[in-house]
């Protein structure tokens, strides 16, 4: 019988986590929803912005917070640059040759970071301390990702629902025919988009930095969690997605203490094939048919 | 013309491995034979993927077949031979579990991949959790018969053998693709690819047909993943599930084109060539390299040939063909 502190312990880093894959899933999430192309190189790009953090910290010794602020416009700047390089050509293009384009750039960034980089796994070292409390130990790091990311979230929530810009890219998302009609360009409001989604890559990266020691392979660990969250939670549904990263994060870390670390991907996945059957829409999706 | 340029090759093909090349015999047939399995294995995905059924997670079946027959092999001794059937039987039946709600509920497009993607994921994070008799991470060597060659293990030290194989099943391979081009289901998957309700309102069988062309790619994936396996004698489930393997056959096919009879070949035969040629090039000084020009390589051509190599090069053939013909007349 596992000692439930240790349960305990689980459930509490699974909401911690989910706050991290929530804010990944997000940017993802935003980008489906406005151009409805999966970027499937996402988290290989929040990789990218993590490596950003490692060489600005460790190497070049800037302090932590001014390195995550260049993470975060890394992250923006690497957004705008893939939509214009690789998804502008491909607009018009069906479904799967997008998919396939953004997948080329997930074998180009990932081998590349290995070429560069070589496979090392590489950590910011930054001391932060653990606190105990009733019995269970929670990383301080940790909690102050969740936190952050949290405020990351509202940011966009209120960026999205306050601004203009903001406005326009929610019009877009729910009709790009009648936006064009209103005379706006859609074609601005992509690459905003696209620099917001990679600012949140590049947000993501830094909370992940302090947590996870970063390698050419990291995208391929975090990548088809974050499509099935953002699946999961219906593609383009905020709400949906926030809800379903914490569902898939409590899975994952109650299961990885319950059987392992893979028996916990494995039921998460298996839930996720399911619940597709079930609710295709994705988790708060009325059903249509 | 072409048919009697078709068989010259053919016969070319055919008496390869008896063409003297001196020391380097065994490093091109290692070369040839994978690009044939590969190639197998990518024409068993375009079944599907041509009809857009674009599944990301063929992986889940290589490694159903890879490793059922490995284990039984391994464990009971169970010849291949039988232990193929139960591989493929077991990745049909897998097929199947995941095509029906997917017909039934009608996941397409990014869904279905994103669906497939999951359960290729599934299949090597099973394996991998399964340490104990599946080896892990580490993976498993095939348990070596006693003699060099032996029938009932299908294990051969001599490569020629798995080149003769592997161009059977090519070929093999090539023959289901055509059939399927000349019969109606053809047809009715084209109608169901471009329209599901209108298919259906004309009294196609969409659920029907869809999980037919899926159990049949299904199977003869799982076959090349046994076929992979025999001849390697050693199964991974980074190389044989999951999502990279699954990116891989799509990229090969794609590059080369999914609409076309030597699509997936030529996409494999050049993603295989390039690999090695980069590898042999930058060695062991640049890792990653390789990958890196061919990653840049698989965008480019998306966005610049979306019909793929082979299917660009038809396309033009086609269109001068025509134009010829046009001033003749």
């Amino acid at each position: 019988m596992i000692d439930p502190v240790f349960l305990a312990e689980a459930a509490v880093n699974g909401l911690l986590l989910g706050g991290v894959l929530a804010l990944l899933a997000l940017g993802l999430n935003l980008i489906f929803g406005v151009l409805d192309i999966v970027w499937i190189a996402y988290v290989d790009l929040v990789m990218v912005c993590m490596y950003v953090v490692y060489f600005l910290v460790m190497v070049y010794g800037w302090p932590v917070w001014l390195a995550g602020l260049a993470g975060l416009a890394a992250g923006a700047v690497i957004g705008v640059a893939v939509h214009w390089l690789i998804i502008t050509p491909i607009l018009t293009s069906p479904p799967v040759n997008q998919l396939l384009a953004t997948g080329g750039l997930l074998f180009f960034v990932q081998s590349f970071a290995t070429f560069l980089w070589t496979t090392d796994h590489r950590s910011v070292r930054i001391s932060l301390p653990s606190l105990e409390v009733a019995g269970m130990f929670l990383s301080f790091a940790r909690l102050l990702a969740f936190a952050l990311a949290i405020l990351a979230m509202l940011g966009l929530y209120l960026f999205l629902t306050r601004t203009f810009i903001g406005t326009a890219i929610r019009a877009v998302a729910q009709d790009r025919g009648a936006m064009a009609l209103m005379g706006a360009s859609p074609q601005r409001i992509y690459t905003v988009t696209s620099a917001v989604g990679g600012a949140m890559a590049g947000a993501a990266a830094v909370l992940l930095s302090i947590q996870y020691s970063v390698h050419p392979h990291f995208g391929a660990a975090f990548g088809p969690i974050t499509f099935m969250i953002c699946v999961l939670g219906g593609l383009g549904n905020m709400v949906g997605a926030f809800l379903a990263a914490f569902i898939l994060s409590e899975i994952i870390s109650v299961g990885g203490v319950i059987w392992s670390t893979e028996m916990g991907y494995v039921i998460a996945f298996a839930l996720f094939i399911v619940m597709m059957f079930v609710r295709p829409g994705g988790l708060l999706a009325r059903r249509e048919r | 013309m072409p048919r009697a340029l078709a068989l010259a090759a053919l016969a070319g093909v055919a008496v390869a491995p008896f063409v003297p090349m001196g020391g380097m015999r065994q490093y091109v047939l290692h070369v040839i034979i994978q690009i044939f399995i590969w190639s197998f294995i990518g024409q068993a995905w375009s079944l599907m993927g041509r009809f857009g059924l674009v599944s990301l997670g063929h992986g889940a079946f290589l490694g159903v077949g890879a490793y059922t027959t490995t284990l039984l092999w391994n464990a009971y001794g169970l010849t291949p031979w039988l232990g193929v059937l139960v591989a493929v039987a077991l990745a049909v039946g897998l097929a199947l579990v995941v095509a029906y709600p997917c017909s039934r509920f009608g996941i397409v497009g990014h869904y279905f991949g994103l669906v497939t993607l999951a359960v290729g994921e599934v299949v090597r994070l099973l394996i991998i959790a399964e340490r104990d008799w599946t080896g892990g991470s580490l993976g498993l060597t095939l348990r070596a018969p006693e003699t060099a060659a032996s029938l009932f293990a299908v294990q051969y030290a001599d490569k020629r053998v798995f080149y003769y194989v592997a161009l059977a099943a090519w070929l093999g391979g090539l023959w289901v693709w055509h059939r399927l081009d000349r019969s109606m289901a053809r047809s009715a998957m084209e109608a169901i690819g471009e329209d599901e309700t209108a298919a259906a309102s004309v009294g196609i069988h969409v659920t029907r047909f869809k999980l037919g062309i899926t159990a049949l790619s299904a199977a003869l994936t799982a076959f090349g993943g046994v076929l992979y396996a025999q001849y390697i004698t050693y199964v991974n489930p980074e190389t044989l599930a999951g999502i990279g393997v699954s990116l891989r056959i799509v990229f090969a096919v794609v590059l080369g084109g999914m609409y076309s009879l030597l699509g997936p070949t030529v996409g494999t035969a050049i993603t295989i060539a390039l690999a090695e040629y980069l590898r042999v090039v930058f060695g062991l000084r640049f890792i990653g390299m390789a990958e890196t020009i061919y990653g840049l390589l698989l965008v480019l051509f998306i966005i610049f040939l979306p019909a793929g190599i082979w299917g660009s090069l038809r396309h033009a053939l086609r269109r001068r063909r025509r134009g010829e013909a046009a001033a003749a007349a």
